[in-house]
């Protein structure tokens, strides 16, 4: 085990990673990296390796779970036993059904589930490395896995965090960060509704200092946001540049 | 979730909140009657019973001798678990604990935790060997909405009637002694949750209107009024104002509640 730091902040105001308060870690989007899901994202965020997969909308099984006027949307965020220091058993934790649930809830908003009824879609979740954040960056990846499928969606769902760390607030907490800092806000948005789709927090933060780490995590949605456009763009770019070959 | 008789009412119960008004007669600000009884399980350290309406929880607590955890070796062990039990409402069923329950104990456990309300540092016995674990178990009784809030009150309660054996150790073993000490606590969080029906926000929303907000966000307050948990659920979504009405609202209404509790 490493020692303690003693600041997670220098004088200098750089964090422990290097980055300065406002500063996210380097993110790495690819879009339809598997060839047998409807929809799939890869995401590197910082240390944070994830992939997510989406079937769907296709009929539910069990059949009886599915509903009448609308789709059903089931979610599994899993780490695998190496994603972290010790290993993690692979049986779901509960951590990982909270995650499942509030990922499932920030992406639902963003889908027009009135649309297909009767039938199902199923996002899987696979953290192959963890270095805090992975909530958010699930999102992330999944809400492209999402686009990728061509389901129709409202917008796309970006998430980043921020949180308190010392006596200062910052955005996209790393692991030591979210371990020995003060407090951890995760906050997921679709950017051109101005619309909060995830929100947690855990620390104490007082209601000015919230507003804050508020504010700094959606500027942080924003930025993610147009690497998400991005990403999908390259996709298809890359597919134009091939036909084009032939 | 909402069956059609909610959704019938939904319009209703809609243009009521746009008044300001509902459906069982309060305004969109107010919580349902609040009682709250404690120790009534004899062999339990600790107990209480919240009444929330007709809303019911009750919370047993339980202290044992176990390991801590590695990179805490000085300090107890909290364990929050919920159980929503099937005599509690219809949509109950009996088997694992389901992902609503999951969730609300983690909610419950993270208003506790996060708050730092119990001070986990007395409760060790022998640092990186032996500390005192506080199991919480929440149970709830009756669903008639808001079981967050409900919980965490009863929670709280519980840890405040919970008591704490005697012990001493001889030659490295830990032996029970009689008579108790009450549980060392540093703080008592209140939660409090709004639901959200179309663009309102309201304040302890009932199963009625459970079954047709579109989300809901729960905020734990401590005495000093700065915020240590929230859990924003359901499928809708907030607007930052909302948020930032919501953390208003929940600092008022925690800070009501203290007053009225006494806490």
């Amino acid at each position: 085990m490493n020692e303690k730091p003693e600041k997670l902040i220098d004088k200098k105001g750089c964090r422990l990673d290097g980055r300065k308060a406002d500063e996210l870690r380097p993110l790495k989007l690819e879009v339809g990296v598997l060839a047998n899901a409807d929809g799939s994202a890869y995401i590197e965020h910082g240390k944070n390796k994830i992939l997510a997969a989406v079937f769907g909308p296709r009929e539910m099984h069990p059949k009886h779970l599915s509903l009448p006027d609308r789709m059903v949307i089931r979610c599994r965020y899993h780490m695998a036993p190496f994603s972290v220091q010790e290993r993690k058993s692979p049986a779901p934790s509960r951590r990982e059904v909270e995650l499942s649930k509030v990922i499932r809830e920030s992406l639902e908003p963003s889908l027009f589930v009135e649309l297909y009824p009767r039938t199902g879609i199923d996002l899987f979740i696979e953290v192959l490395q963890a270095d805090g954040g992975t909530r958010c960056a699930s999102i992330t990846a999944a809400s492209l896995a999402i686009a990728d499928a061509g389901i129709p969606m409202r917008d796309l769902v970006a998430a980043c965090a921020a949180g308190k760390v010392d006596d200062t607030v910052v955005v996209d907490l790393f692991d030591l960060e979210d371990k020995l800092g003060v407090a951890d806000v995760p906050l997921a948005l679709m950017p051109n509704l101005n619309a909060v789709t995830l929100l947690q927090m855990d620390g104490i933060l007082t209601p000015e200092e919230f507003e804050q780490a508020v504010n700094m995590a959606m500027e942080g949605c924003k930025k993610i946001y147009a690497m998400q456009k991005e990403a999908l763009k390259n996709k298809y770019m890359a597919i134009k540049e091939e036909v084009e070959e032939e | 979730m909402s069956s059609l008789v909610t959704r019938v009412k939904l319009k209703q119960i809609e243009q009521l909140i746009a008044k300001g008004k509902r459906l069982d007669g309060r305004g969109i600000g107010d919580y349902r009657e609040i009682k709250i009884e404690q120790g009534l399980i004899e062999k339990a350290e600790g107990s209480a019973r919240v009444l929330l309406g007709k809303t019911e929880v009750l919370v047993g607590t339980k202290i044992e001798t176990g390991e801590p955890f590695p990179d805490t070796p000085n300090e107890g062990v909290l364990t929050v678990n919920a159980e929503l039990v099937p005599l509690a409402s219809p949509s109950f069923e009996p088997g694992p604990p389901d992902e609503n329950s999951i969730e609300l104990a983690r909610i419950v456990d993270r208003g506790i935790r996060e708050s730092k309300a119990i001070a986990t540092e007395k409760l060790c016995i022998e640092p990186g060997k032996n500390v005192f674990v506080v199991f919480v178990d929440v149970y709830v009784l009756n669903h008639d909405g808001n079981l967050i809030d409900a919980s965490a009150l009863a929670a709280v309660a519980a840890l405040l009637n919970t008591k704490m054996p005697n012990y001493e150790v001889e030659d490295g073993e830990v032996k029970i002694k009689t008579g108790y000490t009450t549980l060392p606590l540093k703080s008592r969080p209140i939660t409090v949750t709004l639901g959200k029906i179309n663009g309102n926000l309201i304040v302890d929303p009932w199963l009625e209107e459970e079954q047709v907000m579109d989300s809901r966000i729960s905020m734990a307050i401590n005495e000093e009024g700065n915020i240590c948990a929230i859990q924003k659920g359901g499928s809708g979504y907030f607007t930052p104002q909302q948020i930032l009405e919501a953390k208003n609202i929940a600092i008022e209404k925690a800070a009501e509640l203290r007053k009225k509790l006494g806490w």
